[in-house]
């Protein structure tokens, strides 16, 4: 069935942002069906289109995908974004999971308290200059080359740039002891596609405020306190 | 440079432990260093050998490689234990992934705190009965296959019983509604690498006790 993918989500990031990011990266339009009320989540749960009752979903190639992990490696693949061999993916993969676990710190970030907002701010930013940039700042002076892996623009690319662009939300100047990536942040902003999508009006979603708490509360019925990690 | 994988990690499951069992699952041997103290853990981070400062870290192939997901998907690709193509990949990667999850909430039990232990392991048994265990429960009644993807074993099978007797050393009467599981339980745990890996003298490590807790809490406690 070669219509486009079907993304299913709150009208938000979350984790649906990577996956936003990584197609228009590609290149690859889009739809999207947002989830604003209880009702809507209750269908997809019934009709059987949530293999593990969650979000996000994505319909792509006659497949119902869900775990965010499992969507982007599918779209990475097909795109050609997984680099040349399994060692190139190997590379991609450890890269991902780091962005990924950066950016996690960031994900609950709108669930929580102000007072543990400002904690968590300064976590995220401890975590950024001293843990993960670092690490791809060495990765692009050691090789020098453009792209992060095999000389060539793949998922891992697309995912650090989310990230700089994530932390920076969060502190301006975070990238000031780190020219190799501020020239990375150019150069990747600068690819077409990824131009495009960092224009209004593309399917970007802006930074989560209170009026996407309280839907993603009230549709997945998630009530508690969230607390930093 | 062909020697074996090399572990480095606690003496402990952890999030090394699906590592072994894909490794024992696909007959490649492999060495093993466990950090003991601190220092150790310093002395690596020192040595510019973590890429994140954190373990695991499984040395394989001339590479360094960290972050459980990627070392996994990377043995998974190298043993033909990822499917066949592109389609098969993203069922191992969304029940991989699934099944992990619940793995995650087994991972932390240890450190929860006293008080709120009964909770979790009620959490446990909820989301494996009524989440997890009946989407593998129903792909193995549709199909009637043997193994969940393919018709052929792969990682998502590996993950898969690893889970059923991780959650069973906690709720031993987990499987009880759950007929297909039971039989996929059997017929994984008589697979003869598996059998081999569940058999005393293995590297399977056994799970958590007090002595494993302080040894994370002492090395990696700021």
């Amino acid at each position: 069935m070669a219509g486009k993918p079907k993304l299913y989500y709150f009208d938000g990031r979350g984790k649906m942002e990577s996956i936003r990011w990584l197609l228009a990266a590609a290149g690859v339009e889009f739809e999207e069906e947002s989830l604003e009320t209880r009702e809507q989540y209750e269908k997809l749960l019934q009709g059987g289109s949530l293999m593990f009752q969650q979000v996000p979903m994505v319909e792509i190639d006659g497949m119902k995908m869900v775990q965010t992990r499992a969507i982007l490696s599918y779209v990475a693949a097909k795109y050609n974004l997984y680099g040349k061999d399994l060692k190139e993916r190997a590379l991609i993969d450890m890269y991902v999971g780091g962005t990924d676990d950066l950016m996690g710190f960031i994900l609950m970030f709108p669930f929580l308290s102000a007072e543990d907002k400002e904690k968590q701010r300064a976590v995220v930013v401890q975590k950024a200059i001293s843990r993960y940039f670092p690490a791809y700042e060495k990765v692009l002076k050691d090789h020098g080359q453009d792209f992060l892996v095999g000389n060539n623009f793949s998922w891992a690319d697309v995912h650090l740039l989310e990230a700089i662009l994530m932390v920076e939300e969060k502190k301006s100047d975070v990238l000031s002891g780190f020219p190799q990536l501020q020239a990375f942040k150019a150069r990747i902003s600068s690819i077409p596609t990824i131009k495009k999508f960092l224009e209004p009006g593309s399917q970007r979603k802006p930074v989560p405020d209170d009026k996407y708490v309280e839907t993603v509360r009230r549709v997945l019925h998630m009530y508690y306190d969230i607390k930093a990690n | 440079m062909s020697g074996k994988p090399r572990l480095t990690y606690l003496n402990g499951r952890g999030r090394m432990e699906p590592v072994r069992w894909l490794l024992a699952a696909a007959g490649a041997e492999f060495e093993e260093s466990f950090l003991e103290t601190k220092e150790q853990y310093e002395k690596l981070i020192k040595d510019g050998v973590l890429m994140f400062q954190q373990v695991p870290l499984v040395e394989i192939d001339g590479m360094k490689m960290v972050q459980t997901r990627a070392i996994l998907s990377y043995i998974a690709g190298k043993y033909n234990l990822y499917g066949k193509d592109l389609k098969e990949r993203a069922l191992i990667d969304m029940y991989v992934e699934g099944i992990t999850d619940l793995m995650e909430m087994i991972l932390m039990f240890p450190f929860s705190p006293p008080e709120a232990k009964e909770k979790n392991l009620d959490s446990i048994n909820d989301r494996a009965i009524n989440r997890y265990f009946p989407v593998f429960e129903k792909v193995l009644k549709q199909h009637g296959q043997d193994f969940l993807v393919g018709n052929k074993f792969s990682w998502a099978d590996v993950q898969l019983i690893e889970a059923i007797l991780a959650v069973e050393e906690k709720i031993p009467a987990v499987l009880s509604g759950f007929p297909q599981l039971q039989a996929f339980k059997i017929r994984m745990s008589n697979m003869p690498t598996i059998k081999k890996f569940l058999q005393p003298g293995s590297r399977r490590k056994p799970p958590p006790d007090e002595r494993y807790i302080e040894t994370v809490l002492k090395i990696f406690k700021k």
